[in-house]
């Protein structure tokens, strides 16, 4: 993505200081009295039971909800007693269902927010078209459109882009993928992530799944009722070292292999692989299918995209036809896929390999099984001795504190 | 006379009355239309002053059109002003309701959103809530006005102007020649009205319900 000229912000900082809120007539608050230093340009993923006030805390951030006690900041600035109007024009808000106006079309939904803070025409129709193409949706079939002419996943795309039309440093999103099916879903996560990438905002995700925390969070904050901070760490530390029996409930099982969804595939090793176009003259693919060590190679179409898997023989098989010869590629993964993604299209490859594509599509190289599992060996292998390193200073502390507790007893004794 | 030949002759007076009865029953529209919306704007989002709104204009309603005017005439005199008050607060009931029912029917989320992404108040009402409930308001509208053509040809009762005046001038002299022709060019002209108002809010619902809510 082209930067857009002078708008470009990357995220601020976010701090609650004893946030709390209290609804008239019941005796506990609703959210009590919330800590929490959300750095710039970081993604925190609110994770909880139902009703444990992970909503009402994202909301007060931008004061949907008014808070009955406690600080906000943004940026460093107090933006507790601010017009929330202007405030919420600095945070991107993205709800489950989309929230888009069903009576604007995808462009006016998308220019609103630009337009109140008084952006003119042509910048917001640049801007339109290139938030558009920000969410991978394509923008003259798709600005005039309404809402209801658009699936539940570009809906939800729509207003992620409506969201961050303005440039805002903070998006608040409140389960945004809760009501789309999982395969949509887990695009929308993959998208999330590149876009994060690309933009570094601050980001607050509100979410039941815990899994989904997972995917996508820097850090998570568990939280349980009254939106009490039960762990607020990274998903590898939540993973192997949950702080108690709350976490560790929630964390759920097969804890190694949801390991596999915080490695992703741009992170592990990925095996360059001998490749042909289509537009290569047949006598450069025999030379290449015969010179290459591995007995296949992969073909790419037109706009370097992976086609085909050829093997020797094919050719010869097809009668020298490109267009019959050798197998079609039925799955890929792209560079921002989980490990356990890959895992599942290696394990249904019948030749136990994928290929890796970038953002448009195009070829980037090849994973197979024998790197998947490299990987997965000294992912846990580091896990578990960054684990055993934490219990040692886990029993250290413990130490030192039941010490001082002796001496504070003796102390008592003597007096 | 034939009832055509009664027509013929006086198509100038039957007009004339024609267009009075119209153009009273489109501005009481407009002055209800008006007055019923900000009503409904400013009770909507109160349970008890939503139902006192709704129950205030359907009382209203349940008086006899006769009566309203014959207390009227004291009040504001004969003619147009007791014409113009008593339909305007006919017209009241259907357009308060449906604004109030579609200003409620409003996706709560949708609103949520509108205030999340930083519209002030009055932005959200004219730009998302306003818009949204059209429809059943210019419903509301429609049944107003269907109901007020034919509450305006009492308002000749008052001396007002309209198609009423060739009614009531039928029933006046029954048994004279030219009685029934009259009672009946009166009422088929009203019908024909209302009828070309309904084809006109067809168009105006074709013209301003944004495409995208259309169903």
């Amino acid at each position: 993505m082209s930067e857009p000229a002078g708008t470009a912000t990357s995220g601020a900082s976010i701090e609650l200081e004893n946030l709390t809120k209290r609804y008239p007539g019941s005796a506990d608050p609703a959210v009590e009295s919330v800590n929490m230093e959300i750095k710039a340009g970081e993604l925190v993923v609110f994770v909880g039971p139902s009703g444990c006030g992970k909503s009402t805390t994202l909301k007060m951030i931008n004061r949907l909800i008014e808070p009955t006690g406690g600080r906000i900041r943004i940026g460093g600035e107090d933006v507790t007693d601010i017009d929330p109007v202007k405030l919420r024009r600095k945070v991107g808000y993205a709800i489950q269902s989309s929230g888009l106006f069903p009576h604007m079309t995808v462009a006016q939904n998308i220019a609103l927010v630009p337009r109140m803070i008084g952006w003119s025409k042509s910048r917001i129709r640049n801007r339109v078209e290139e938030m558009l193409d920000l969410v991978g949706l394509d923008a003259g079939e798709f600005q005039g459109r309404y809402p209801r002419q658009l699936s539940g996943g570009q809906q939800q795309r729509v207003g992620v882009a409506r969201a961050l039309a303005a440039d805002p440093p903070v998006l608040l999103m409140d389960e945004p993928f809760g009501a789309v099916d999982p395969i949509t879903r887990d695009h929308l996560q993959d998208e999330l992530i590149r876009l994060q990438h690309e933009l570094h905002k601050t980001i607050v995700f509100v979410t039941h799944d815990f899994d989904e925390a997972i995917k996508l969070g820097d850090r998570i904050a568990v939280l349980r009722e009254r939106s009490h901070i039960a762990q607020f760490d990274t998903p590898e530390a939540i993973l192997t070292n949950p702080a108690d029996d709350f976490v560790s409930g929630f964390v759920g099982a097969g804890a190694a292999l949801k390991r596999l969804n915080l490695t992703r595939v741009r992170d592990v090793e990925i095996t360059d692989y001998p490749t042909v176009t289509v537009d290569d003259p047949l006598q450069d693919i025999f030379n290449k299918l015969r010179d290459s060590g591995t007995n296949e190679i992969l073909l790419l179409d037109k706009r370097g995209r992976p086609y085909k898997w050829l093997r020797r023989g094919d050719m010869m098989r097809a009668k020298g036809s490109l267009a019959r010869a050798g197998t079609l590629v039925s799955d890929t993964v792209t560079r921002d896929a989980t490990l356990r993604d890959a895992l599942e299209a290696v394990l249904t490859d019948n030749a136990g390999r994928v290929a890796v594509t970038g953002r448009r599509g195009e070829y980037t190289g090849v994973v197979d099984m024998e790197t998947l599992m490299n990987s997965v060996h000294e992912l846990l292998e580091a896990d578990r001795l960054e684990a055993m390193e934490g219990r040692h200073e886990l029993e250290e502390a413990r130490a030192l504190q039941t010490h001082a507790e002796q001496e504070g007893a003796g102390g008592e004794e003597k007096a | 006379m034939s009832f055509w030949e009664y027509l013929g002759n006086r198509h100038q007076q039957l007009l004339t009355d024609a267009y009075q009865h119209a153009s009273a029953v489109f501005q009481c529209m407009v002055v209800a239309t008006l007055i019923g919306v900000v009503i409904g704007v400013v009770t909507y989002r109160s349970e008890w002053a939503g139902s006192l709104a709704t129950t205030a204009t359907s009382t209203i309603l349940t008086i006899p059109s006769l009566a309203m005017i014959g207390l009227l005439i004291p009040i504001v005199g004969l003619g147009v002003p007791p014409t113009v008050i008593a339909l305007t607060l006919y017209g009241l009931l259907p357009i308060v309701r449906n604004s109030i029912v579609g200003l409620r029917g409003v996706d709560p989320s949708l609103v949520d959103a509108a205030k999340g992404i930083g519209m002030s108040r009055p932005a959200r009402l004219l730009r998302v809530e306003l818009p949204l409930a059209w429809p059943p308001i210019l419903t509301g509208i429609r049944v107003s006005t269907q109901m007020l053509m034919g509450i305006a040809a009492i308002a000749a009762y008052a001396s007002g102007p309209g198609l009423g005046n060739e009614i009531f001038r039928g029933i006046g002299s029954l048994g004279s020649k030219n009685a029934l022709n009259q009672v009946l060019a009166g009422t088929l002209g009203i019908i024909v009205l209302a009828l070309l108002f309904d084809a006109a809010y067809v168009l105006l619902g074709r013209l301003t319900i944004p495409r995208g809510i259309r169903v």
